[in-house]
């Protein structure tokens, strides 16, 4: 029997060319739907990639730098940028390589071998989704810490320290030099005012300490969003450092989410938390349609069907779910 | 059942036995790559900060390697290599065609209003 013929009905045209009996692409009806479904997609993710390039073009003088941003790497303190998205990347296309060769053990018909490579798989995609998660903890509880002015952009702290003979900018937590003036006011709550009022968590900072604290340390500076002609973020001097914390300060930031952005724009981590966002629940996704199939390898449903093309078909998920990392890598990362 | 697959990648300068070891060679090249673009990114070695096209020849050299491993997934990992011609144009050309027409727009835009602010409000005086 004809692998192609046992997952879809027969009409009897089989053969006939003007009966729809012809294959002219040879390939089935459900691995060209799978990747028309893909030429969609990726044109989905190229409208929010694209846009991200619209809105990073529009304030390419003020941007974040992803090395200054996703600087951590579980267990570990210190300063490495890149290196655990580097491992989350390696982990997608190895993950991309057992679901290949489980593809290929699947046009041998060796179940065994499918089953245990459809196994790493499925690993391999929680453990991607699992970082993902953590990264984005990271970048949700935020660094340093920021004070937001009233014109929406985003001051960072920090001293000029010598080591090894150059001088670079050691950031600074508002958290350790803030001064607790134990005078802010309390957070409303419905039981206590306006009943039909609700208020957020309050900063855990207010921008008078946060100046008290810089008045306190004559070494601190700040540092904007502008990116100067090295390529770095523009450091201000020690008077206008006071200046603008006193006469434009608004509010602490601390982390990022939809409304604030200790890191730079607020719309960083909105592109960040969509795209990234999106892109996890496709591997979400795919690694729960993976699960299906292993199931159904297990229960020997292809074994029985005489072809092994579903896996085939959820391996073109797969491969496109890290083909898109691919991109999100180098234009969230590296670009 | 016929499942032949091309077993040779770099326009055949390199060959495989079988499937299985393409798969390997293919992981083997897509790992290099990304181990240049982390120890690129890392380091951000000088010479290639100049500017080419309105862009850091550094981004370009990014951009053109992620091209380079989109191809050899969708080729190899996802068997487009083995897929009529008439079926990978309808894919690969349908999308790279939307792609850059989306981008160019896009970012043409994005630059434009960049330039508006930081030339005063007025890009262009008629």
């Amino acid at each position: 029997m004809l692998y192609m013929d046992t997952t879809v009905a027969n009409t009897g045209t089989e053969g006939k060319a003007w009966g729809g009996g012809n294959q002219p692409l040879k390939a089935s009806y459900g691995k060209m739907m799978m990747w028309f479904f893909i030429v969609s997609d990726a044109l989905t993710f190229s409208g929010f990639l694209a846009a991200y390039g619209f809105s990073r073009f529009k304030f390419i003088g003020s941007w974040p730098i992803a090395d200054e941003v996703f600087t951590h790497v579980p267990f570990f303190h210190g300063n490495y940028p890149m290196i655990y998205v580097a491992f989350m990347t390696f982990v997608l296309i190895m993950s991309s390589v057992t679901m290949v060769l489980a593809v290929d053990a699947g046009h041998h018909m060796k179940k065994n071998k499918v089953i245990w490579y459809m196994f790493l798989t499925i690993i391999g995609g929680l453990i991607f989704v699992g970082s993902q998660a953590w990264e984005w903890g990271t970048f949700i509880k935020g660094d340093y810490g920021a004070v937001q002015t009233k014109g929406g952009n985003i001051l960072q702290f920090g001293e000029n320290v010598t080591v090894d003979g150059e001088t670079v900018f050691k950031r600074v937590a508002v958290s350790d030099f803030a001064i607790d003036a134990h005078g802010e006011r309390v957070a409303h709550e419905r039981k206590n005012g306006l009943w039909f009022v609700d208020e957020g968590t309050l900063p855990e900072y207010t921008v008078d300490e946060v100046y008290n604290g810089l008045v306190a340390h004559p070494n601190y500076l700040v540092r904007t969003q502008t990116i100067n002609d090295e390529g770095e973020k523009t450091i201000l001097t020690r008077e206008e450092s006071l200046k603008q914390i006193k006469n434009n300060g608004k509010l602490v930031v601390q982390g990022a989410n939809l409304h604030v952005n200790e890191y730079g724009t607020s719309l960083f981590a909105d592109f960040f938390f969509f795209i990234t966002g999106f892109h996890g629940f496709h591997v979400f996704s795919g690694v729960v349609i993976n699960i299906i199939i292993f199931f159904n390898v297990i229960l020997g449903t292809y074994e029985r069907r005489g072809s092994y093309e579903m896996v085939e078909k959820v391996g073109l998920y797969w491969h496109f779910v890290d083909l898109v990392w691919v991109f999100v890598f180098t234009f969230f990362y590296l670009v | 059942m016929a499942h032949e697959h091309k077993l040779e990648i770099f326009r055949g300068l390199w060959k495989f036995k079988s499937n299985t070891s393409k798969i390997w060679g293919v992981l083997f090249v897509l790992s290099v790559i990304t181990f240049v673009e982390v120890l690129l990114g890392i380091y951000k070695p000088e010479s290639l900060m100049g500017q080419l096209l309105g862009m850091k020849i550094l981004n370009w050299i990014f951009i053109f390697l992620t091209i380079v491993k989109a191809y050899y997934i969708t080729w190899d990992f996802m068997h487009m290599r083995d897929e009529t011609k008439a079926l990978r144009r309808m894919v690969v050309w349908t999308a790279v065609f939307l792609i850059c027409y989306l981008i160019f727009i896009l970012l043409q835009e994005g630059g434009y209003i960049e330039s508006v602010y930081s030339s005063g409000f007025v890009k262009r005086d008629f």
